[in-house]
């Protein structure tokens, strides 16, 4: 699992920009409010433009394509979003439920299995990046579990808990508890030998050394875990939905699948990956106000 | 007689994945109470070695080190190390990086409003009362150095331990930290042992400046004493004849003795 330190890069490259930047410093300003005008339109203009032009060549070519395949195009699904966001949350039995609740049982499946894996996770993280004998204990286990496949761990949940909810958490559980495991242990072990030294010449308590200094030190390398942890869990509960029923955003696009409703299927294609978008949003929200900065 | 750090036929080897390196040996070395040493040395010989030896941070591999009469068997806050990267906390406040020295060693029976008073009189002595709350990365490098000093210092130790700790500052930052620095050290009485590599640091600040020969096994060629009489002023002593004389000596072993073994 890739180690990726939550500093999010200050400048924004697109294809544009060199271009862009050369004419505005050949340029001579007529005046300094002149010149700073000019650089916040073209700061605009790099931000806006490139990013609206690519959302316009995805609809053009989903256009198109829906023009040679027969899939719902865009106005189609447009349309058909329309009538199924007017009533997101009725109740029709068990089994014919709104949008909103497919998405919001999804979400608590998510919740809980990630739930339960940050709670055993991080603690387990924090014992192997500590300690160098739970971490050679530990290697050979999670270098064996990690690569498995997420789905391959349902037959098992369904075997011990006889149930379809249980065990789409359970797979939620397994599947995003590594990310958080090895992020965090990374995070202690690259904590600063001169912070560690600082609590050995003040022969700071345990207690303190982790409140201190091994908890903050670590905690953007957690969220990081957590990040790549959530994300995992959002797209495995899709899949484990369509195996195991109920209700849930992957249950329901295999129920679409049945009605042949594809606007339907594409609906949901976009509902997860804006929900998925929507989470890591608001984890590197999160890291963002726990960042410390060196320096 | 007996120094207050005494450190008898010290030794340290570092296991290495190339085997065994010695770092520094046949080290003998006794710091008077109040005394302020100076170890110099070229990059690399062992200077940092030795203090970490004296913090604790380091186990010696043969010989005896004493502190006080008592035998050095770890780090403690009877040794306040002023790191040479400064080594703030950078999610705390500069207060808060304090407080959290000040608490360890006086929270056991003083109250909170004593020990932020000794916060605010550490920060104060080194002319930061103003930044107290500012976070690490808010400030110059000089000001996070002086917080770093004044956190070894908020904790009353017997010795102060320095590593390079104007190292990284430009010369005009430098000369007013060891200016205060003086002046702190005089007034507190601590006894003191600083790592440099600047001569005119060391013979400005030191009582003795103890010279170390290059490594690999260093071992301490030469200590010079400075007698020259305190309170210092560094003007005074640019025109000091005494002061280019003592100046000499210490270029001249660095630059003709260091590489020959003691
Ligand atoms: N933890 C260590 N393990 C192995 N070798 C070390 C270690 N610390 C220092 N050394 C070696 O000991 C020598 C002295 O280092 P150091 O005390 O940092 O030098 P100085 O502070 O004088 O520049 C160097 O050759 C260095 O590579
Ligand atoms: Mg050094």
């Amino acid at each position: 699992m890739s180690v990726v330190k939550l500093k999010p890069s200050a400048t924004q490259t697109s294809l544009l920009s060199p271009m862009l930047e050369v004419t505005a410093a050949v340029a001579i300003p007529a005046s300094a409010g002149k010149q700073r005008y000019r650089e916040a339109a073209i700061t605009l203009l790099n931000s806006v433009v490139p990013p609206a032009l690519g959302m316009l060549l995805f609809v053009l070519l989903w256009a198109q394509i829906a023009h040679l395949s027969g899939i719902p195009g865009p106005l189609k699904t447009w349309e058909a979003a329309k009538v199924l966001f007017s009533h997101p949350f009725y109740v029709k039995g068990p089994n014919d439920q709104g949008i909103g609740w497919n998405i919001l049982q999804s979400l608590s499946r998510v919740g809980l299995g990630f739930g339960l894996a940050a709670l055993i996770g991080i603690p387990l993280g924090f014992l192997i990046g500590r300690f160098g004998f739970m971490r050679r204990l530990s290697a050979p286990i999670i270098s064996l579990l990690r690569p498995v496949s997420p789905l391959a761990w349902l037959p098992i949940g369904l075997y011990v808990f006889k149930e379809a909810q249980p065990a789409a958490i359970w797979v939620i559980f397994i599947s995003s508890i590594w990310p958080i495991i090895i992020n965090t242990a990374t995070g202690v072990t690259h904590v600063p030998q001169d912070y560690l030294n600082i609590a050995r010449v003040l022969q700071l308590s345990e207690w303190k050394v982790f409140t201190r200094i091994l908890f903050p030190a670590v905690l953007p390398y957690m969220l990081t875990g957590i990040r790549l942890s959530i994300g995992v869990a959002w797209l495995v509960i899709v899949a484990a939905e369509m195996l195991t029923g109920g209700v849930g955003i992957g249950f329901w696009v295999w129920d679409e699948w049945n009605n042949l409703k594809v606007e339907h299927i594409i609906i949901a294609i976009f509902v997860v990956g804006i929900v998925g978008l929507l989470l890591e949003q608001a984890i590197l929200w999160a890291a963002k106000r726990f960042e410390y900065k060196e320096d | 007689m007996q120094g207050f750090v005494q450190l008898e036929n010290v030794q340290k080897t570092f296991r290495t994945k190339q085997g065994e390196f010695v770092a520094l040996r046949d080290i003998n070395l006794s710091v008077a109470q109040g005394e302020f040493v100076s170890l110099i040395g070229h990059s690399g010989c062992g200077k940092s070695t030795l203090l970490n030896l004296v913090a604790g941070l380091f186990d010696a591999s043969d010989g005896v080190m004493l502190c006080a009469g008592r035998e050095i068997a770890g780090p403690g806050p009877d040794r306040g190390v002023v790191f040479q990267n400064h080594s703030l906390l950078p999610w705390m406040s500069c207060q808060a990086n304090v407080y959290l020295a000040v608490e360890r060693v006086f929270g056991g029976n003083e109250s909170k409003l004593q020990l932020q008073q000794r916060v605010d009189a550490a920060l104060s002595l080194v002319g930061l009362t103003h930044a107290a709350r500012k976070m690490p990365h808010e400030i110059s490098g000089g000001m996070k150095q002086r917080v770093g000093i004044a956190r070894a210092l908020a904790i009353a130790p017997k010795v102060l331990l320095l590593d390079e700790p104007f190292g990284a500052l430009d010369a005009l930052t430098r000369a007013h930290l060891q200016d205060e620095l003086m002046r702190i050290v005089a007034a507190s009485g601590t006894t003191s042992i600083m790592v440099t590599h600047d001569v005119d640091e060391a013979v400005l600040l030191s009582d003795r400046i103890v010279m170390m020969t290059n490594g690999p096994a260093a071992t301490i060629g030469q200590i010079l004493p400075i007698d020259l009489p305190r309170p210092r002023n560094r003007l005074e002593l640019v025109a000091d004849p005494h002061f280019a004389q003592l100046r000499a000596e210490v270029l001249t072993f660095l630059y003709q003795r260091a590489g020959l073994a003691a």
